[in-house]
């Protein structure tokens, strides 16, 4: 077995990295694979950097949910609650910005305030975060129970809160909505000869900050060491000194909290409210955990990795809609197979790893 | 406190549900001293630990510390680390999915942030030192176990504490790395390091402990002296029988027909499981009651879980009444008429809401398929059948058998299997926890299978039960069968020197 430590060459690394550095290989080459292939035998749009800029102002809030769900993943647990979150989210949002649609005569003079409609969106995220935390850490109930309650609880209030749809014209929210930050350089030549800047949306930003503060999390603070510890065994952390419950409660306060931002920055991108706005959710943010080598067994995982899950997820599906299978159902028969795939390949290569280890 | 004593239990209390684990136990450690922990399986040692260690909230009684003034309060691991106690457990309790320094560094390091690379250094120094051949950036899971092992003790040695806990730390490790571990545990001696060793080596507690606490369900038997306890005694303390009055309480001697010729009726030739036993043989023939003894965990059940095929055989080959026969599974050693009773009767035993009737047929419509049931009336009239036979007492055959007292449980069990008519039957600890009474009755019975013909392997923890009943004892000590008694051989003190090991003749034999 000691062998591994000296052993040079692909299996020397194959044996010496840890699982998720060997997933999140796995990940970010099976991206770049997918992409270049599309750009090769697609080609079109695909050429165009903008394409890809808009797979990001597309998917900006569904980064967010799934680094959320990721930390939760690492740290054993799962939260099914952020696609209903998100809904709850905007649609309040919408509400409290556009209250001159539901009482005019009231509110025409005082139009609703964009920060404080962010600290809705972050304290209903917050407040979801800390009640699932507290059932889950403290009263040890299971996590996909509490989560599927906090579910259903958040599509209910969102109905509550407004039943019909509607765009959202809060003159300020408006102009923050359509604010594109221009890329410099990425910008491309339309047929009439017009050069065209590539931007991205203010989500996005926010998305990719996110990304950066939660991956040094996981990394470098105590806490981010914490939930792999609690993800891997949580008796064994707790006999090493680690505050169990305290560390599932933070996971799932935070993924709460992750959710609600992810709720503005959907509302942000979409500027509406609707019942049924992020429906399935959840969902995508799972499978774009898993795809980026985050493991439902908890303990195994990376934020970089979920980046590119959601990169991933959203390319198959630009991919088949512009290979013309345009009908929903082909989108998620993809997607299906796309998970399939990717958890054989994890599992095949673990199990590959453990044999070349005991051998 | 007393003078120098770094750690001292007063009246510790614990129980669980059903079980009362501690029952006023006293301890004392004694600063720069190798304290060794003795008791079998069950005994309360590692319960002990684990109220002394947080792990556990004890019910009753009070902890006191060298530097502390009045009771500590240990309420979680974080505070006995705080605290100055650092522990191995018996289990390895790190995370596989963390790197090596990482598993000696978490929860025990100041400020928010984690320094990788101070981390990876301090890690490197302390596994070269050690010679444990691991980098510190490696993924635990990689380790071998007996490296995880030395991880564990290497974390728990690296921390500034009064008190290091070794609970049954060599299990895993082979001589070199026992040495190893012996060196270093007599450092932390010279510096004044209080050392509780749990181990059920008896050798290695003669090598490097100073006093010896005995422990026996629950209770506290007494704290001693190593020089004035020798093995055989130490062995009676934990077993809880007085050499002196161990005179044969044998009844009646049990002709034993040589009859070399007579082909067994199950024959086991270098048998071994991946339950860590040393490979051994075994035979039985028709009519006769053998048994296998041992402290608690030496081995016996996993050598007839192997017979049985309950754990995963690796190597070695069973003769069925001379015919070579492959048992992979306990359906296989079923199908040979092999009836295994098992030790924990609410793990492998029972399916506590199937009712009596249930459970009795199990294992006969298990073998004849489930496509073809019994009639429900086939069922009645068997359930009633041996609910009589056995006298089980419950209300109905459709009781559930969980509300059934223990003793009536296990003997549900045992019809179970007797409903099957085997040929060998195995009954490990079938008088484990139930009233006088009931005992008596069970082994009545063995008595009357046996005298019918049938074999029976007849385990249990009170060696006068099996005195009475066996008349081919196998011996067990530290997973590896040690001797057989068998006709005159067969006396109480002859299986405590057996198990204990014959000093006067051992001197060479080598540590297990």
């Amino acid at each position: 077995m000691g062998d591994n430590n000296k052993k040079g060459g692909f299996s020397g690394w194959f044996a010496r990295t840890s699982d998720t550095n060997l997933l999140l290989t796995i990940t970010i080459v099976v991206f770049f694979v997918m992409y270049i292939g599309a750009m090769v035998f697609q080609g079109g749009g695909f050429l165009k950097p903008q394409t890809f800029l808009h797979i990001l102002n597309n998917n900006g809030a569904l980064i967010i949910t799934a680094c959320g769900m990721s930390l939760v993943m690492i740290c054993g647990g799962i939260d099914i609650s952020v696609g209903g979150v998100v809904a709850l989210v905007s649609m309040s949002c919408a509400v409290y910005l556009d209250r001159d649609v539901l009482n005019p005569e009231k509110y025409a003079e005082k139009p609703g305030k964009i920060f404080v409609a962010l600290l809705i969106a972050l304290g209903i995220g917050l407040a979801f975060g800390v009640v699932q935390g507290f059932l889950v850490a403290y009263l040890e109930i299971q996590p996909f129970i509490v989560t599927l309650a906090g579910m259903f609880f958040a599509r209910g209030m969102t109905t509550i809160v407004h039943t019909d749809p509607f765009n959202v014209s809060n003159e300020a929210f408006v102009k923050l909505k359509d604010t594109r930050v221009i890329v410099p350089g990425l910008g491309s030549v339309n047929r009439k000869g017009i050069y065209i800047d590539a931007y991205v949306e203010i989500g996005v930003l926010v998305a990719l900050l996110v990304v950066i503060v939660l991956f040094a999390l996981l990394r470098w603070v105590k806490l981010g060491r914490g939930f792999y510890a609690v993800g891997g065994n949580p008796q064994s952390a707790l006999m090493l000194g680690v505050n169990v419950k305290r560390t599932k409660f933070l996971s799932h306060l935070i993924c709460g909290l992750l959710a609600g931002l992810a709720g503005f920055v959907y509302f942000m991108h979409v500027g509406s409210g609707s019942p049924s706005h992020a429906s399935g959710m959840e969902m995508n943010a799972i499978a774009s955990s898993i795809i980026g080598g985050t493991m439902l067994t908890g303990g195994v995982g990376n934020i970089i990795g979920t980046l590119f899950g959601v990169l991933s997820l959203a390319t198959i599906q630009n991919i088949v809609a512009s290979a013309g299978l345009g009908e929903a159902w082909w989108t998620g028969i993809t997607i299906a197979g796309m998970l399939c795939i990717f958890l054989v390949i994890q599992s095949v290569i673990i199990a590959k790893k453990k044999k070349l280890l005991t051998k | 406190m007393k003078e120098k004593a770094v750690l001292e239990l007063h009246g510790i209390v614990k129980s669980f549900p059903g079980v009362r684990a501690l029952q006023s136990v006293d301890f004392t450690l004694r600063e720069g001293e190798i304290h060794a922990l003795m008791g079998e399986n069950g005994a309360g040692k590692s319960t002990l630990i684990k109220v002394i260690t947080g792990v556990y909230e004890k019910d009753g009684g009070e902890i006191l510390l060298k530097g502390i003034d009045g009771p500590a309060s240990i309420h979680s691991p974080q505070d006995a680390q705080n605290s100055g106690i650092s522990t191995v457990y018996q289990e390895i309790t790190l995370c596989p999915n963390l790197s090596v320094a990482e598993n000696m560094f978490i929860g025990r390091t100041k400020g928010l942030a984690t320094n990788w690379r101070k981390m990876n250094q301090d890690a490197d120094k302390i596994l070269k030192s050690l010679d444990i051949p691991a980098k510190a950036t490696q993924q635990l899971g990689t380790c071998s176990l007996a490296v995880q092992q030395m991880v564990a003790i290497a974390r728990a040695v690296d921390m500034e504490c009064k008190v290091l806990i070794l609970d049954e730390p060599t299990s895993s490790l082979d001589d070199s790395e026992v040495k190893k571990l012996f060196g270093l545990m007599r450092d932390l001696k010279a510096k004044g390091v209080g050392i509780i060793f749990v181990t059920h080596f008896l050798d290695q507690v003669y090598e490097v402990c100073d006093r010896i606490t005995v422990l026996r369900d629950g209770k506290l038997v007494g704290e001693y002296e190593i020089k004035d306890l020798p093995r055989v005694q130490l062995v009676s303390k934990m077993l809880g029988k007085e050499l002196d009055d161990l005179s044969d309480i044998k009844g009646e001697p049990k002709e034993e027909e040589e009859n070399a010729n007579e082909v067994p009726v199950l024959e086991a030739h270098q048998l071994q499981s991946n339950a860590g036993i040393k490979p051994f043989d075994f035979y039985i023939k028709k009519g006769e009651v053998n048994g296998f003894t041992g402290l608690l965990g030496s081995g016996r059940s996993e050598c007839v879980r192997a017979i049985f095929g309950a754990d995963h055989v690796i190597g070695g080959s069973v003769k069925k009444n001379g015919k070579d026969v492959k048992i992979r599974k306990p359906l296989d050693a079923m199908k040979n008429g092999i009836a295994y009773l098992p030790e924990d009767r609410k793990i492998d035993g029972i399916v506590g809401d199937l009712s009596v009737r249930e459970n009795i047929i199990l294992a006969a419509q298990v073998l004849r398929g489930f496509f073809r049931p019994f009639s429900k009336a086939k069922t009645y009239e068997i359930a009633d059948e041996y609910i009589k036979l056995l006298n089980i007492k419950t209300a109905s055959a459709d009781t559930p058998i969980k509300s059934l007292s223990g003793g009536n449980q296990q003997k549900v069990i045992l019809a179970r299997w007797l409903l099957m008519h085997p040929e060998y039957l195995i009954l490990d600890e079938p008088t484990r926890g139930i009233d006088v009474g009931t005992k008596v009755e069970i082994q009545k019975l063995v008595l009357k299978l046996a005298g019918e013909g049938m074999s029976v392997t007849f385990i249990s923890s009170e060696t006068d039960e099996m005195l009475r009943t066996c008349s081919r004892l196998v011996v067990m000590r530290d997973r590896k069968v040690v001797g057989e008694l068998k006709g005159d051989e067969l006396s109480q003190s002859n299986i405590m020197k057996t198990i204990a090991g014959h000093e006067e003749e051992k001197g060479g034999e080598s540590v297990e």
